[in-house]
């Protein structure tokens, strides 16, 4: 399976990361080079067999309902860029 | 509402799990806290944390998927649901996908006083709440609270099996009184803890396949979507007229306007691309914790109304409104028992007196300014003959109004009724010889005028003479 480059800047979008545009083939080969490499999985016959939800075939283990945590948001707030009346403040998202 | 077309409809309903932490932290859940003082690290998805899940809100899953003849899955997966927006830390939301905790149910609702139909549940699935995005005064930004980012949400999504808004209303309605039942939602849309999404889509009458759906978001209240579904409804429907084809997209509803319009459309089409989260395992349930849970539920609202029609003797119409929420119930039965077993009585004075009183005021049953008991003493009055139902009207106002118990206000007011037959028997004859025309007509044969004179005696006595005994003490006289 290849990725054209439209594929390769729609994952970008998706992934908010900014890419020279110039990289592009080279990503689309280097992405394609690893779906082939995965691909050799499909030779693979899987009848019969679970998929794997998590490698480590264990279950998940539940903690009690107890509010365990203090109130810490000035130390958090300080990596923040900006903070107002508590709130943590970003560009605008709606137009 | 063209008959041409019918309506298909399916709802995904978010309830809001009422556990005291987090879904996936120690962090405090409560309603109205200052901002961001309820939101830890692994709320803010800061680096290294790790999500551990909370045994309530598994419990309070599997309690629904009891109550809704649901399968309670014995592995379910928990999934990364990917997309960006600031009020989501991680940028992805922690939410179930292909095996989720329940699924494959059903919940019966009441269409009418003799027909019920049954919708299909296709699954209910744990996942995380996102936080809040406040986007005024903040000089062109938007500010971010997220106390509320990891509270657990049940998404409740139901099979397309809705013809109407009313039968929407009607789902909608059923489980919202479920989650109160079983105490695991405290199901207040004001603040968001119950909210809704609904699928809509119209056919041709007779068509096997389904018309393209539109969504539309975050309705709130049961009004907004039973006005949201019907402006959707017709929309499609003149579209389709029109020649036009309804778009598949999310539509939002502006109660002010009565009309649903576009969300403004992303970019590009919602591509989530879930995965199974590496953070956590898949959760097992086994038979011997189903068992007990299932051994702590309470009596849900369906066994509730059958009792009620069984013990109290009430129509299945009068048991299906007192038992739509616990907190009605719960008052209907505690007035009952204060009363000294009086079903009936209390069911007339719970539906009619108390909630139009509590309607009025703008009061929900559970801050009734006149207590079960207190309601179920001044029934104790009319049925031993203190007062009769109509001055218990007159008590109840003075008792709402905070005046004091129906003893209390009945010995003040001086309101108890006359049982001594001698003095009802004077003011009867005074009656009878005050109004001597009458008396001849009912003599010459219209026996419609005992009416008239009760009445009359009733006035005389300002409604306080027992009118069982006026009847019978003029009877008396009169074919005498």
């Amino acid at each position: 399976m290849a990725l054209d480059t439209s594929e390769v800047e729609n994952i970008a979008h998706l992934a908010r990361l900014g890419i020279d545009p110039a990289d592009i083939v080279e990503y689309a080969r280097n992405l394609s080079d690893i779906l082939a490499f995965v691909e050799q999985l499909n030779a693979v016959d899987t009848t019969g067999v679970e998929p794997l939800a998590h490698p480590l075939e264990a279950t998940q283990r539940l903690r009690a309902d107890e509010v365990t945590e203090t109130v810490e948001r000035e130390d958090f707030q300080q990596c923040a860029p900006q903070t107002e009346a508590g709130l943590y403040l970003v560009p605008k998202v709606i137009e | 509402m063209n008959t041409k077309w019918e309506t298909v409809i399916g709802l995904e309903i978010h309830a809001q799990l009422r556990t005291r932490s987090k879904i996936f932290s120690g962090a405090a859940t409560r309603y109205g806290a200052q901002p961001n003082t309820q939101a830890c690290a692994v709320d803010l998805g800061l680096p290294g944390v790790l999500p551990v899940l909370n045994a309530e809100a598994v419990l309070m899953a599997a309690k629904f998927g009891l109550a809704t003849h649901s399968t309670v899955a014995p592995r379910s997966v928990f999934a990364r649901k990917n997309y960006f927006y600031p009020d989501l830390p991680k940028g992805y939301q922690i939410s179930q996908y292909e095996l989720p905790i329940v699924h494959d149910g059903y919940l019966d609702i009441e269409l009418d006083e003799s027909t019920t139909k049954r919708i299909g549940i296709t699954r209910a699935h744990l996942e995380e709440d996102a936080g809040k995005s406040l986007h005024e005064d903040f000089h062109g930004l938007t500010g971010i609270d997220l106390n509320r980012a990891g509270t657990p949400l049940l998404e409740i999504v139901s099979e397309p099996d809705m013809r109407s808004a009313r039968e929407a209303v009607a789902y909608m309605k059923k489980i919202h009184a479920l989650v109160r039942y079983l105490d695991i939602c405290d199901g207040n849309m004001q603040e968001g803890s119950f909210r809704c999404d609904a699928n809509v889509s119209v056919r041709p009458q007779d068509a096997e396949e389904f018309g393209t759906r539109t969504e539309i978001k975050n309705l709130n209240s049961f009004r907004f979507v039973e006005q949201a579904i019907n402006y959707e409804v017709e929309r499609q429907i003149a579209l389709i007229e029109g020649g036009g084809k309804v778009v598949q997209e999310t539509r939002l509803f502006d109660p002010d306007r009565h009309e649903t319009r576009p969300m403004r459309t992303k970019e590009e089409a919602n591509d989530y691309r879930y995965f199974p989260d590496p953070d956590l395992l898949p959760v097992e349930i086994g038979q011997a914790f189903l068992d007990d849970v299932a051994a702590t539920l309470p009596e849900l609202p369906e066994a509730r109304k059958q009792r009620f029609m069984g013990d109290y003797g009430l129509s299945a119409y009068d048991a299906g409104i007192l038992t739509a929420s616990r907190e009605q119930a719960d008052y209907f039965e505690a007035t009952v028992d204060a009363s000294g077993g009086q079903g009936k009585l209390s069911a007339n004075w719970v539906m009619g007196e108390l909630s139009g009183a509590l309607n009025k005021a703008g009061v929900d049953i559970i801050d009734s300014p006149v207590s079960a008991a207190e309601l179920g003493g001044l029934l104790l009055r009319i049925e031993d003959g203190t007062i009769s139902g109509k001055i218990a009207k007159q008590v109840f106002q003075d008792m709402f109004n905070g005046e004091g118990s129906a003893d209390a206000i009945i010995e003040k007011k001086g309101l108890k009724q006359i049982s001594d037959s001698s003095a009802i028997e004077g003011i009867v004859k005074e009656v009878l010889e005050n109004n001597p025309k009458q008396l001849e007509q009912y003599r010459n044969g219209q026996t419609k005028l005992l009416g008239y004179f009760v009445g009359q005696v009733m006035q005389a006595t300002q409604g306080k003479a027992n009118p069982k005994q006026v009847n019978e003490l003029l009877r008396k006289i009169l074919d005498a």
